[in-house]
């Protein structure tokens, strides 16, 4: 009661100088207060609330004042919520902003350490020795087939080449987590999530010289590999485009209710792209079974990621949207390949869509058309290729279950640099493709316009052999 | 506004592939009289689509809980559910990226864009992806997807809502554009473009949606649909040829009855299709009648009447008894006010004159006269 009297004093002194709605709100926090600590909005009649304030002595104009207004109107009680529209939430009187990043970054998910050894014994279960081996003889023949088929394009061989050095890890650890089932939406850096499905050195081979075995036709420049058996959807140039249409898979997928989600990766670069907030935001919103699995390389062709976004990285935005989401060390094969499966396990059992950000670093230059020691230092690129290499770095694990030694380690990168040297022979030897391929997959049937095209095209070959190059098959 | 009935437009003598024998139109043996709008033209199309086929699903900002913004996807929220109905959050690129990706894992989106102004935010997904896909991946990744929503002017709603969109998609291989007039255009089209296994874009006209037109008996069969590529002769005639499409051919057909009593008879021919361009069906009209106008809402340079011109010219130069007259919108963006509106829009008596003109040419080719 005492606490009510001071305050009661309190609100008279406050009405005499200030009249207005600041005295109805203290009124009401005199009249309120006293009753209890947690007050939860009631309605209280009008009348009822006439007799507290001639109580206090304020007279007819207070209590007309007050007729007007709803109890609930004036509780401020920092306990109390609201129902706006999109749900309650709750009130706070300091004016505070939230500070524009965590103090505390994401932390990184990681199994093994820099030297490849297991900092504690995993709660997932551990891999067999057969999917062990199969995924380092994969990293390596990745690694060696973006070595040989790059300089290739240095002989001239092809026009165009990209590399995934630095990614082998996140490439095979994330595609052998998932099923064959699931359908891959790629940027372009993940031929490795190929490979591991089934995609032979030959196709590869044969896509890179846009021949008449190439599946696209030669209708694509090289690296825009595509298989409609792998589930692996043809690359596109676009940026972030495959994002919201993963989306669009996995809602196919979900009205299917198969057991099975849409994958889609990504660089850190392509996350500012507005696909990327439309995607994660539509994602969420249809409860789609999406896994959005972003390679956080550090590098947009020259653009650090300092100059990319200003955030906590990508894991911080998923939660924005409403997306579980989690870091990894996108060098750490074992931390990878778990990440993925709870990730799909996650997306397929509570059909919603999951982020994942892999840290890792692009030891490659962006392409054959970019020389990166030109906006970077060479001691940078140096220690990502060597003492943070993940291929060795998971070597060491494996060598030290026993499952793995130097013997192995020769012949297998013999059999693959002969395989993949005959495959590139192979591919510059077959005919590049008809010309007929020029017209047909415009649309499903040939237009009249389009066989008119055709028609007119290869008179004029015939009449003119001379104004086009020879090994031009009709 | 009574329209003019079909006639058979299918055998004018061009060979017809597979999918469009599917379409054939029978002829309009009866005169029905039913008259339906092109807005429940459309919701009927789409109604028995979805009913038809349970991979067809609607996407877009309003389509669902409202109705649609202007009211074409009716009541089919409550009959199909919101999973086959999607009022999506305010993205064109995201909504457009997601049926692109739905299409790609043979799902058969209909994309609805509140006008296709709006379809600018999408472009990537529309030409780089779903126009190009089948021809980029060589048949291994389909696109069966339909874009469609009002295209043009409307009426006093600015330069950010009336630009027509048919000479951008129309340029684009892999793309399919069509464009409806009248109500059984709208029926016949929208379900040819979703049965339609390659990506279609549907443009339609916010000031048609409210025009009545007869509709025959076998237009209402929910088998019906029309061949895409064909244009239809809507009036026939010996002294000019008019080719326009959309709002215009409702202009043209009124200027040919003006004309009549001059003494002019012209022929009007409804494109239906911008692309496949039914080239066939214009030459040989041209070829009758020795000149051509054409008419169009959109913006004259890249115009569809450029594209028209340049075919009559190259396959049809010695029938041409005058040079081409395109008619088309000003070349400013569209401004708001109504007495402006009207002079940036192609009018009845624009078709007119130049009509004469061409008939009655001297030597001056100002369009003074």
């Amino acid at each position: 009661m005492a606490v009510c009297l001071k305050t009661s004093r309190t609100a008279l002194h406050y009405v005499r100088t200030r009249p207005g709605p600041a005295f109805t709100h203290l009124l009401n926090r005199t009249f309120f207060s006293c009753s209890s600590h947690h007050c939860n909005p009631r309605i209280i009649s009008t009348n009822e609330y006439r007799v507290h304030s001639s109580f206090l002595g304020l007279g007819s104009r207070a209590s007309q004042h007050s007729k007007a207004l709803k109890v609930e109107d004036h509780d401020h009680s920092e306990n109390e919520e609201w129902d706006f529209p999109g749900g309650k939430v709750p009130f706070t009187t300091k004016i505070k902003f939230t500070d524009d990043s965590s103090k505390d970054r994401i932390p990184c998910y990681r199994i093994l350490d820099n030297c490849g050894q297991q900092i504690r014994s995993s709660t997932s279960e551990m891999i067999s020795k057969e999917l062990a081996v199969k995924l380092y003889s994969s990293m390596v023949t990745l690694q060696m087939l973006d070595t040989i088929f790059n300089e290739a394009q240095r002989q001239g061989r092809i026009s165009f080449y990209l590399t995934s050095n630095g990614e082998e890890a996140i490439n095979i650890a994330s595609a052998a987590a998932l099923s064959n089932d699931d359908v891959i939406l790629p940027q372009y850096r993940e031929h490795g999530v190929l490979l591991w499905r089934g995609f032979s050195l030959q196709e590869f081979a044969n896509q890179l010289f846009g021949n008449r075995s190439d599946y696209g036709k030669g209708r694509q420049m090289p690296i825009h590999y595509g298989s409609n058996k792998l589930n692996y959807i043809t690359v596109s140039s676009p940026l972030a485009t495959q994002i919201p249409q993963a989306v669009g898979v996995a809602y196919s997928l979900k009205m299917e209710k198969r057991d099975a989600c849409a994958v889609t990766y990504f660089g850190d670069g392509s996350s500012s792209e507005g696909d990327f907030h439309a995607g994660l935001n539509l994602a969420a919103v249809l409860e789609a079974p999406v896994i959005f699995f972003c390679r956080n390389n550090g590098w947009a062709i020259s653009t650090p990621v300092t100059d990319q976004f200003r955030s906590d990285g990508i894991a911080a935005k998923g939660q924005a949207y409403g997306i579980p989401s989690i870091r990894v060390d996108g060098n750490d094969v074992l931390a990878v390949y778990d990440a993925v499966r709870e990730a799909r396990e996650m997306a397929i059992k509570e059909q919603r869509p999951v982020l994942i950000e892999a840290l890792t670093y692009r030891v490659g230059h962006h392409s054959t058309s970019d020389d990166s020691t030109k906006y970077r230092a060479i001691e940078e690129i140096e220690q990502w290729k060597t003492a943070r290499n993940p291929i060795s770095r998971y070597r060491n694990w494996v060598e030290s279950n026993g499952w793995w030694n130097e013997e192995q380690e020769s012949e297998l990168r013999g059999s693959i640099r002969k395989q993949l040297m005959n495959a590139i022979q192979v591919a510059e030897q077959i005919e590049k493709p008809l010309l007929a391929d020029l017209f047909t997959d415009v649309y499903h049937e040939m237009p009249s316009n389009l066989q008119e095209q055709e028609r007119s095209l290869t008179e004029t070959m015939k009449k003119h052999p001379q104004d086009f190059p020879s090994g031009f098959a009709v | 506004m009574w329209g003019i009935v079909s006639r058979t437009a299918v055998n004018r003598g061009f060979s017809v592939s597979k999918s469009q024998f599917r379409c054939l139109v029978q002829g309009a043996r009866n005169f029905s009289s039913k008259e339906m709008t092109v807005r429940d033209a459309l919701n009927s199309a789409l109604d028995e689509e979805m009913s038809a086929d349970p991979k067809v699903f609607i996407m877009g900002e309003e389509v669902g809980e409202y109705q649609g913004a202007y009211k074409i996807t009716k009541g089919l929220l409550d009959k199909y559910g919101p999973e086959r109905v999607i009022d999506t959050p305010i993205t064109e690129a995201g909504f457009t990226g997601i049926a692109v990706g739905a299409a790609y894992h043979s799902l058969k989106p209909v994309v609805e864009f509140m006008t296709f102004n709006f379809s600018m935010q999408a472009i990537d997904h529309i030409i780089n992806s779903a126009a190009k896909s089948n021809y980029m991946s060589a048949g291994q990744i389909s696109v069966p997807i339909v874009f469609r929503g009002p295209n043009g002017a409307a009426a006093g709603v600015g330069a950010q809502h009336s630009q027509c969109y048919a000479a951008w998609f129309g340029a684009c291989p892999g793309l399919k554009v069509l464009a409806p007039y009248s109500s059984e255009d709208a029926r016949g089209l929208l379900k040819a473009a979703i049965r339609d296994p390659d990506p279609v874009v549907f443009l339609e006209n916010e000031l048609l949606y409210g025009e009545s037109f007869p509709v025959s008996a076998e237009a209402l069969d929910s088998s019906f649909c029309l061949p895409i590529g064909k244009a239809k002769i809507e009036r026939e005639g010996k002294d000019v040829t008019i080719v326009t499409f959309s709002k215009m051919v409702g202009f043209a057909l009124k200027a040919a009855e003006i004309l009549e009593k001059e003494g002019i008879s012209a022929e009007i021919i409804n494109l239906r299709s911008i692309r496949p361009l039914d080239r066939a069906t214009i030459n040989s009209s041209v070829r009758k009648t020795n000149r051509l106008v054409t008419v169009e809402e959109g913006f004259p340079q890249h115009g569809v009447g450029a594209e028209i011109c340049a075919s009559v010219v190259e396959e049809s130069f010695e029938y041409l008894d005058a040079p081409v007259e395109r008619i088309a919108g000003a070349d400013v963006c569209m401004p708001y006010a109504a007495n402006l509106e009207r002079l940036a829009v192609p009018q009845i008596e624009d078709i007119v004159r130049a009509a004469k003109r061409i008939c009655f040419r001297s030597t001056s080719m100002a369009a003074t006269g």
